[in-house]
C-alpha cells in the first residue's frame, strides 16, 4: 500500500487541473473567453491551457459576451464542447440573452435533437474588494431559467469534481466559482483528484442536531465557522453544503431539518428574491410538522453590491448568522 | 531620472508608425445594388439554374399564399410572409452545399423549405404545436430564429467549429434590415471577421422593420457599408433579382469555403405583404410606394428574361404553377389536419434527465389528465357527455 502525501492546493490549482483534463480526455472540449489565453484568465484558472493544447483549443476571444456565448453555441451545434468563461458575474449580463432564449432552451425547441453542451463559468459573490460589478451574486438569475443546471463549489475537491461533471453534462452548466475561495486551500491529491461529482447532490459538511444551516459557495466556511462559534452557545449546528441550486436536492435538506427541526437560509445574493425564499418554502412545505419555527433567512441586503470599504456590513458573517439562530425560537425547548 | 527630469536631454519624436490594418477600398460595396436580369450579363447566366430558380419562385409566392390563406383560416397562429422576397429566399437556399448550414430568421421558412425541409414541419412554430418541427441536423437548417439577430453568433461558431475540425462547410446566416442594429449582428461580424469563419451573412433589406422604415434605423451609407468596419467585404445586389442574388451569394461561399473569410451581403427588396397577418401596413406605408415595388416583381423580372431568351415557354410557365398548386394542396390538406398533441411532451426535452422538481410537476400533470379524462368517462356513462 502507497499512500500519497496530500499537499495544500487552492480551489484555482483545482478548477485548472479539472479543465486540464476535461480537454486532455476529449478533443472536442474548447476554452473560450477574454484573456483565457496567454495571461491564463484575471484569475489564472486556465493558466497553461492555451500553451499546452493550442490556441484553437484555448481562444482569446474579442471582448463581447453575447458574441463568446452565441458564438458557443453554434460550436455545441457542430459537436463541441465549449467552456466558457465570463470574467465576472457583472460582466456576464450582456449574454443573458444567448443564455436564456437559445443556451437554456435549445433542446427543448428541437425536442431534443439539439441538446447544447455547454459550461458557462462565471466567478461571483464579493468579499474580495472588488468594486463596483465585480462582485455580484447572480444565481437568482440563472436559477430562473428552466434548461439551465447552476452549481457551485466550496471546497477544492468540489471544484474539481463538479467542474468535470458540468463538462461532461450534455446539458448546458452554469458553473458559480466563489471568487473569494479561489485562493482557500485544502488538501488535495491532483494525481487522485477524487470523484466527477454528481451534479445535484447536497451534502453535509458538518453534522449536527440542534438546527441546519442550508447554504453554498462562498457562504459555507461562513457557515463552518458559525457552527464553531455556536458551540460556546451550546448549539450544535449542522451545515449543508448546496452544490447544486439546479437540480435542487430536496431529500437531503429536508432529511436534515427533519433531524434538526430548525433551518437558517444563509446566502451573499439579495433576500427579496433571492434563491432564500424558494428554498425556504421548499422546507416548510417538505418539513412542516417538523419545524419548531419559521425557516429563517440571513442574506445580502436588497441594495446594489456596496463598495470594498462597506462590503463588510453587507455580506452574512458569524454574528448575523448567530443573532439568526438565537431567533429560532429556543424558549419551546425549555 | 523622469522624462522631466532629463529635459535637456529630450527631444519629442513623432508617435511609433501608424497604417491601417486592411485597406478599406477593396472591401467597399458597389455605388448600386448588383444586377444580372434585363443586362448584358444576363446571357452569361446557366439557363438550367435560371428555371430552376423560376420554379422555386413560383413554388414560394404560392407557400406564402397558402401560408397567409391558413392563417386567416386558424391553421396558423402566425404567418410572416416573404412575399416580395422570394428571390433572397430562393437563392440562399439554392446556393449551398448539401453539407452546408442555413440559419433562418422567423421570415424564412421559405429557404428552410427550398433546402428541401418538408413544408409542414417548417410551420411547425408558426402553427404553435411546436417550436421547431424538424431535426435541424437532417437538412442542416438551424431553428427559425425568432430573437432578432440572435442566430448569426451561432452561424459563426458553427462555421468555426466545422473549420476547426477540418470540414469544408460554410454557414449561410439570414437576417432583415431591423436585425442589423442588433449588437448580436455587431458581436457576430466582428468574430466572423477575428476567426475568419467560413460564413455569410445575407441582410434582405426590405424597407421595414415591422413599421420603422430603415432612414430610422441606420445612418450608414449602405447596409453593405457595415462590413468595412469589421474588415470584411461588403455586397449590394438587387434582392428582387434572383440571377444576381444567386451570384453574389455564390461567389461569397466560394469565397468563405476556400479560407477568404466572411462576407455581408445586402439584398435591397421589399416586403409586399404587412409584417405579418396581425399588422396594419396602412398605417405606416402608402401605396403608391408599393406598386413601385410591385412592378419590380423577383417572378416577373425572371419570367420575362426566360421567355425573351426562349428559355421558357407558355407550357414551362404552366408546369412551374401547376407543380406550385400541387404542392398548396398538399400544404392545405395536411395543416387542415389537427396536429397530435401530446401534453407530457412539455416535460420531454427540458434536460436530458428530469430534475427531481419536474418529474413532481410532471405527476401532477399526469394526475390531472387522469382526472379529467375519468370525469369525462363518468359525464359519458351518465348519458351527460361534454
Amino acid at each position: 500500500m502507497t499512500t500519497v502525501a496530500l499537499k495544500p492546493a487552492t480551489m484555482a490549482q483545482a478548477l485548472t487541473r479539472a479543465l486540464r483534463d476535461a480537454m486532455a480526455a476529449d478533443p472536442a472540449v474548447h476554452v473560450m473567453g477574454e484573456d483565457v489565453g496567454a495571461l491564463g484568465g484575471v484569475f489564472r484558472v486556465t493558466d497553461g491551457l492555451a500553451e499546452e493544447f493550442g490556441e484553437d483549443r484555448c481562444t482569446d476571444t474579442p471582448l463581447a459576451e453575447a458574441g463568446i456565448l452565441g458564438t458557443a453555441v453554434g460550436m455545441a451545434m457542430y459537436g463541441l464542447r465549449p467552456v466558457v468563461e465570463m470574467q465576472f458575474d457583472a460582466f456576464a449580463y450582456p449574454a443573458f440573452e444567448q443564455l436564456i432564449s437559445h443556451v437554456a432552451r435549445m433542446r427543448n425547441r428541437t425536442r431534443g435533437a439539439m441538446p447544447l453542451p455547454i459550461t458557462i463559468r462565471v466567478p461571483y459573490g464579493g468579499g474580495i474588494g472588488g468594486v463596483e460589478h465585480h462582485s455580484d451574486s447572480s444565481e437568482a438569475y440563472y436559477m430562473a431559467t428552466p434548461g439551465l443546471h447552476v452549481v457551485t463549489p466550496a471546497t477544492v475537491a468540489d471544484a474539481y469534481g463538479l467542474l468535470r461533471a458540468a463538462i461532461a453534462s450534455d446539458d448546458p452548466v452554469v458553473f458559480l466559482e466563489p471568487k473569494r475561495l479561489y485562493w482557500s486551500k485544502d488538501s488535495w491529491n491532483p494525481e487522485d483528484p477524487g470523484p466527477v461529482e454528481p451534479i445535484g447532490r447536497a451534502v453535509v459538511r458538518r453534522p449536527g442536531r440542534s438546527a441546519t444551516l442550508i447554504t453554498y459557495g462562498p457562504s459555507v466556511p461562513v457557515c463552518l465557522e458559525a457552527a464553531e462559534a455556536a458551540r460556546a452557545e451550546g448549539w450544535d449546528l449542522e451545515v449543508v453544503d448546496l452544490r447544486s441550486l439546479v437540480p435542487f436536492d430536496d431529500d437531503t435538506v429536508a432529511a436534515s431539518v427533519r433531524r434538526t427541526g430548525r433551518a437558517v437560509v444563509v446566502h451573499e445574493s439579495g433576500g427579496f428574491g433571492g434563491p432564500g425564499g424558494e428554498i425556504a418554502a421548499r422546507v416548510t412545505e417538505r418539513c412542516f410538522h417538523y419545524l419548531q419555527a419559521p425557516v429563517l433567512r440571513v442574506a445580502g441586503f436588497d441594495i446594489p453590491y456596496p463598495p470594498p470599504m462597506l462590503e463588510r456590513h453587507h455580506l452574512p458573517g458569524v454574528d448575523r448568522i448567530l443573532d439568526a439562530v438565537e431567533r429560532l425560537q429556543w424558549e419551546a425547548e425549555s | 531620472m523622469t522624462v522631466m527630469e532629463q529635459r535637456g536631454a529630450y527631444r519629442p519624436t513623432p508617435p511609433p508608425a501608424w497604417q491601417p490594418r486592411t485597406d478599406p477600398a477593396p472591401l467597399l460595396p458597389d455605388s448600386r445594388p448588383y444586377r444580372v436580369l434585363g443586362t448584358e450579363t444576363a446571357a452569361q447566366a446557366d439557363p438550367t439554374l435560371l428555371r430552376r430558380l423560376y420554379a422555386e419562385l413560383v413554388r414560394g409566392r404560392r407557400y406564402n399564399a397558402q401560408a397567409t390563406a391558413l392563417t386567416k383560416q386558424g391553421r396558423l397562429a402566425v404567418y410572416p410572409s416573404s412575399t416580395g422576397q422570394e428571390a433572397c429566399e430562393v437563392a440562399a437556399a439554392l446556393v449551398l452545399e448539401e453539407r452546408d448550414w442555413l440559419f433562418p430568421s422567423y421570415r424564412d421558412t421559405l429557404a428552410a423549405v427550398a433546402r428541401g425541409l418538408d413544408p409542414v414541419q417548417a410551420l411547425t412554430l408558426l402553427r404553435g404545436d411546436w417550436h421547431t418541427g424538424y431535426d435541424p441536423h437532417e437538412h442542416r437548417v438551424a431553428p427559425l430564429c425568432t430573437p432578432l439577430a440572435t442566430q448569426l453568433p451561432h452561424a459563426v461558431g458553427l462555421a468555426h467549429a466545422a473549420r476547426l475540425k477540418g470540414d469544408d462547410v460554410v454557414a449561410l446566416a439570414l437576417v432583415g434590415d431591423g436585425g442589423t442594429s442588433e449588437g448580436d449582428f455587431h458581436e457576430a461580424l466582428n468574430f466572423a471577421a477575428v476567426w475568419q469563419a467560413p460564413v455569410v451573412f445575407l441582410v434582405q433589406n426590405n424597407g421595414f422593420a415591422i413599421s420603422v422604415p430603415l432612414a430610422k434605423q441606420t445612418a450608414a451609407p449602405s447596409l453593405a457599408h457595415k462590413a468595412v468596419g469589421y474588415g470584411m467585404p461588403g455586397r449590394l445586389v438587387d434582392g428582387n433579382d434572383a440571377a444576381a442574388v444567386h451570384e453574389v451569394l455564390g461567389d461569397a461561399v466560394a469565397h468563405a469555403r476556400a479560407g477568404g473569410g466572411p462576407t455581408l451581403v445586402e439584398a435591397v427588396t421589399y416586403r409586399i405583404d404587412a409584417h405579418t397577418n396581425a399588422d396594419d401596413a396602412t398605417r405606416y406605408r402608402g401605396d403608391a410606394e408599393v406598386e413601385t415595388w410591385r412592378a419590380h416583381d423577383p417572378i416577373a423580372l425572371l419570367e420575362h428574361e426566360l421567355t425573351e431568351r426562349g428559355l421558357l415557354d407558355e407550357d414551362g410557365i404552366q408546369a412551374a404553377r401547376d407543380a406550385a398548386e400541387a404542392m398548396a394542396a398538399d400544404l392545405r390538406e395536411r395543416m387542415n389536419q389537427d396536429p397530435e398533441l401530446d401534453p407530457m411532451d412539455l416535460f420531454a426535452h427540458v434536460y436530458a434527465e428530469p430534475t427531481p422538481q419536474l418529474r413532481e410537476q410532471q405527476d401532477r400533470l399526469r394526475a390531472e389528465l387522469e382526472a379529467g379524462a375519468e370525469a369525462d368517462a363518468d359525464a359519458d356513462a351518465e348519458g351527460t357527455g361534454r
